[in-house]
C-alpha cells in the first residue's frame, strides 16, 4: 500500500493544482467577450474557409524538428529509471548527448527556421544583429 | 501469455505489408509510410524476443530504432519536397531522367 | 596514452568535434564571410589518423561495442585517407559550384564517423546505427545540389532502396537476437559455435536477411540498381566519395560479421555470397562495357570491384582475408582519384562526364590526362599500380582456397574491364578535341595536390607494396 502513497499524492497535487490555477482565473481575469473569442479555438486565426488547405512549408519545417528533438526525450525515460544505478558517469553521458543534440538546435536556431515573421528567413542572422 | 510465434507472425505480416507498399504504391509519401511500418513490425519483433528472452535489451534497441526511423523520415520527406519542387508530381514514374 | 574505456572511440571523437566545429561556425558565419571549413575538417581527419597509430596493437575496447583493433583501425585509415582525398577535391568543387559549404563539410565528416564507426562495431545493432549515419549524410550529400533535378532524383532513388535495405538489414539484426539473445558479435559467434544449429531455421533466415542488406550498401549484383544512377546524379565528388568510403566500410563490417560471428555457418552462407560475387563482377564488367558516360562507367566498374572484394571473403584463408584489406585501400585512392579527375572537369553549368568531353585531354591538359591514366591503369588492374597487387592477391587467395572457378571468372572480366578503361585512354590520347566542345576547365591547386599525392600512393602501393601488405596481415591475425 505504502508504494501507491506516492502516486496518490502525485494525483491530488497535479489534480489540485490546475484545479487551483483554473479557479484563480475565473476569479481574478477581466472579462470581456467577443464573438472571435467565444469561437471555437483553432490557432488564433478566424475560423473561415475550408479546413482541407495547403499550409506553408514552414509547417513541415517546424513539424519535422519537433519530431527530431521529441524523440531524443525517448532516452530520458530508461535513464531516468536507472538513475541511481548509473551514477555520475551515466549524468556525464546524457549532458553529452544533450550537448550534441544542442549543437543541432543553435544551428537551426541562427539559419533562422525558428522565425515565423514574414520574410524574417531571408535575413541573415548578423543582419538581425545589426538591425 | 501469448506465444512467441503468434508476435513474430504478426510482425512477419506487418513487415510483408510494408515491403509490398514500398513495392507497388504510386505515392512517394505512401512509400514512406510503407518503410515506416517496415521498422515498426521489425520493433515488434525485438520486443517479443526481449520479452521471451527476459532481458530488456529488445525494448532498448527499440529506442534506437525510433529514432533512426525519426531521423530517416526527416531526411527522406525533405528529399521528397525537393523532387516536388521539380516535378509537382509525386508519382515515382514521373521520375525517370536518370535510366532507373 | 592512458588506458581508459574511451580509447577505442578517440578516433571517431576527433572527427566529431570537427564537424560539430563546422557546424558551429556555419551558423555563426557571417553572409560573405570565407572560413576554411574544409581545413577545420582535415585537421579532426588528422586526429584521427593520430590516434589510430597510438592505438595500434593495443586491442583497445569502449564498452564492448566499439573495438579498436589492427582491422578497424587499418580501415579507419583507409576512410581517413578517403576522407582528406575528398575535402581537398571537394575544396575546389564547393567554391565553383556555390556549395553550402558548412553544410557540406559538415556531411562529409559526420559520414567519416558513421565509417569509422562501422569498421570499429562489434555489436549488430551499433553497425545498423553506424550505417544510417554514414547512410543518411551520404543521401543528403547526393541532393546537395537543389538545383540540379538528376541530383535530387538521385538521391531520393538512393535514400528509397537504402531505407528498404536498412529495413531488412534490421529484420535480420532481429533473428539474430532472438536465436541468439545477444547483438555483440563475439557472443553470437559463441552461442553459435557452441550449438550444433542445424535444426534452426530461424538462424539461416537472419544470415539471408543480412546478407541482403549488406549486398544493398556494397552494391553486389542482383541489389545494385540504385548504384548507376546514384553515382551519375550525385556530383562526381561525392560519387568518388561514396563508392569508396561506404563500400570499405560496408565490407569492413560484413568481413567482421561473417568471419567472426557467422563463421559456424560458413557452410551455408558460402555458396550464397559465390552466386553474388560471380553475378557482381560479370555483370558490372559487362554492362560497364555499354556506357558513354565515364560516371556511369566507373558505377558499373565499382560494381565489379565488390565483385572481386567478395572473392577475397568466401576464400576467407589468411591471404585473402588480408587482401580484401589490401584491395580496400588500393581501390579506394585509386577510385576517389579517378572520380576527382570528373569532378576537376566540370564546370558550374556542365558535368563534362561524358565520353568525348574526354577526347583530346591530353593536347589541353597533359598533367590531368597522365594521372587520370594511372587511375585508370590501375582499376583495370595493371602493372606496376596499386590495383595490379590488390588483383593478384584477390585471385591467388582464391586459388589457394580452391575456387579456381572464382579465379578464372576474375582474372576474364579483369581482362575484358580494361577495355572500357582504355577506350578512356584511347579517347584521351588519339583522338582530337572535338571542336563544339569547350576547352577543359582549368584546375586550381588543391585539387591537383590531392591528385598527385593519390598518385604517388597508388605507385607506391604497386611498386613496393611489401609494408602495406605485412600491416594487413598483422591487422587480420589479431581478430579472426
Amino acid at each position: 500500500m505504502n508504494g501507491w502513497l506516492g502516486l496518490v499524492i502525485m494525483i491530488v497535487l497535479a489534480v489540485g493544482y490546475a484545479g487551483v490555477m483554473i479557479g484563480l482565473s475565473l476569479l481574478l481575469g477581466p472579462k470581456n467577450p467577443t464573438p472571435e473569442k467565444l469561437a471555437p479555438y483553432e490557432c488564433g486565426m478566424p475560423a473561415v474557409g475550408d479546413a482541407r488547405e495547403r499550409h506553408s512549408v514552414k509547417f513541415y519545417l517546424v513539424a519535422m524538428i519537433f519530431l527530431l528533438f521529441d524523440i531524443e526525450i525517448a532516452f530520458l525515460y530508461p535513464w531516468a529509471v536507472a538513475l541511481r544505478d548509473l551514477g555520475w558517469a551515466g549524468f556525464v553521458q546524457l549532458v553529452t548527448f544533450f550537448l550534441i543534440l544542442s549543437v543541432g538546435y543553435v544551428y537551426v536556431w541562427r539559419k533562422g527556421v525558428l522565425d515565423w515573421g514574414p520574410a524574417a528567413r531571408v535575413r541573415h542572422p548578423a543582419e538581425r544583429k545589426a538591425a | 501469455m501469448i506465444p512467441l510465434s503468434h508476435y513474430l507472425i504478426v510482425s512477419a505480416i506487418l513487415f510483408g505489408i510494408g515491403t509490398t507498399g514500398v513495392l507497388v504504391r504510386r505515392n512517394l509519401i505512401t512509400i514512406l509510410l510503407s518503410i515506416e511500418i517496415m521498422l515498426n513490425a521489425v520493433n515488434l519483433t525485438f520486443i517479443a524476443f526481449g520479452r521471451q528472452l527476459g532481458s530488456v535489451d529488445g525494448q532498448i534497441i527499440v529506442f534506437f530504432v525510433m529514432t533512426v526511423a525519426a531521423a530517416e523520415a526527416a531526411v527522406g520527406l525533405a528529399i521528397v519536397i525537393g523532387l516536388f519542387r521539380h516535378r509537382e508530381s509525386l508519382n515515382p514514374d514521373a521520375f525517370a531522367s536518370l535510366k532507373w | 596514452m592512458m588506458d581508459t574505456p574511451f580509447n577505442a572511440v578517440v578516433p571517431m571523437l576527433c572527427v566529431v568535434f570537427a564537424a560539430l566545429a563546422v557546424m558551429m561556425a556555419e551558423a555563426f558565419r557571417g553572409r560573405d564571410e570565407q572560413m576554411a571549413l574544409g581545413g577545420l575538417g582535415i585537421v579532426g581527419l588528422v586526429g584521427a589518423a593520430v590516434s589510430s597509430m597510438l592505438l595500434w596493437n593495443r586491442n583497445a575496447s569502449s564498452f564492448g561495442v566499439i573495438v579498436a583493433d589492427n582491422f578497424g583501425l587499418f580501415v579507419t585509415m583507409t576512410l581517413v585517407i578517403v576522407g582528406v582525398l575528398t575535402i581537398m577535391f571537394s575544396s575546389v568543387v564547393v567554391r565553383r559550384d556555390g556549395l553550402p559549404a558548412g553544410e557540406y563539410y559538415a556531411l562529409v565528416l559526420f559520414a567519416v564517423v558513421g565509417m569509422i564507426m562501422m569498421a570499429t562495431a562489434n555489436d549488430l545493432l551499433v553497425i545498423f546505427i553506424a550505417l544510417e549515419i554514414l547512410s543518411l549524410a551520404v543521401y543528403v550529400l547526393t541532393g546537395i545540389r537543389r538545383d540540379d533535378p538528376r541530383a535530387t532524383e538521385a538521391a531520393f532513388k538512393y535514400f528509397l532502396l537504402g531505407a528498404f535495405s536498412s529495413a531488412f538489414f534490421l529484420y535480420g539484426i532481429a533473428f539474430t537476437y532472438g536465436v541468439s539473445g545477444s547483438t555483440r558479435l563475439d557472443r553470437i559467434g559463441a552461442f553459435l559455435a557452441a550449438q550444433s544449429m542445424s535444426d534452426s531455421p530461424l538462424i539461416l533466415v537472419a544470415i539471408g536477411m543480412l546478407l541482403v542488406g549488406f549486398a544493398f550498401k556494397i552494391s553486389a549484383v542482383p541489389f545494385h540498381m540504385w548504384t548507376p544512377d546514384a553515382y551519375e546524379g550525385a556530383p562526381a565528388v561525392v560519387t568518388g566519395f561514396m563508392s569508396t568510403g561506404v563500400k570499405a566500410a560496408a565490407f569492413a563490417a560484413f568481413t567482421r560479421v561473417f568471419l567472426s560471428a557467422f563463421e559456424p555457418f560458413s557452410v551455408d552462407w558460402a555458396p550464397m555470397i559465390w552466386i553474388l560475387a560471380v553475378a557482381t563482377m560479370i555483370l558490372g564488367t559487362v554492362v560497364g562495357v555499354a556506357q558513354t558516360n565515364v560516371k556511369r562507367m566507373l558505377a558499373y566498374s565499382s560494381i565489379a570491384h565488390g565483385g572481386y572484394l567478395l572473392v577475397g571473403l568466401i576464400a576467407a584463408n589468411d591471404v585473402g582475408k588480408a587482401a580484401i584489406l589490401f584491395y580496400l585501400l588500393a581501390y579506394a585512392v585509386t577510385n576517389v582519384a579517378a572520380f576527382g579527375v570528373i569532378a576537376l572537369l566540370g564546370t558550374r553549368d556542365a558535368a563534362n562526364d561524358e565520353l568525348r568531353d574526354f577526347s583530346g585531354l591530353w593536347h589541353g591538359r597533359p598533367a590531368l590526362a597522365a594521372l587520370m591514366t594511372v587511375c585508370l591503369l590501375s582499376l583495370g588492374g595493371l602493372p606496376p599500380t596499386a590495383g595490379f597487387i590488390g588483383k593478384w592477391y584477390i585471385f591467388s587467395a582464391a586459388v589457394s582456397a580452391g575456387y579456381y572457378g572464382l579465379a578464372i571468372i576474375g582474372v576474364l572480366t579483369s581482362v575484358v574491364s580494361v577495355f572500357f578503361y582504355l577506350r578512356v585512354v584511347v579517347m584521351m590520347y588519339m583522338e582530337e578535341r572535338d571542336p563544339g566542345l569547350a576547352a577543359p576547365a582549368h584546375v586550381g591547386g588543391v585539387g591537383m595536390v590531392a591528385l598527385v599525392a593519390s598518385i604517388v600512393v597508388i605507385f607506391y602501393l604497386g611498386v613496393l607494396p611489401t609494408r602495406v601488405l605485412d600491416l594487413a596481415a598483422e591487422s587480420i591475425s589479431t581478430i579472426f
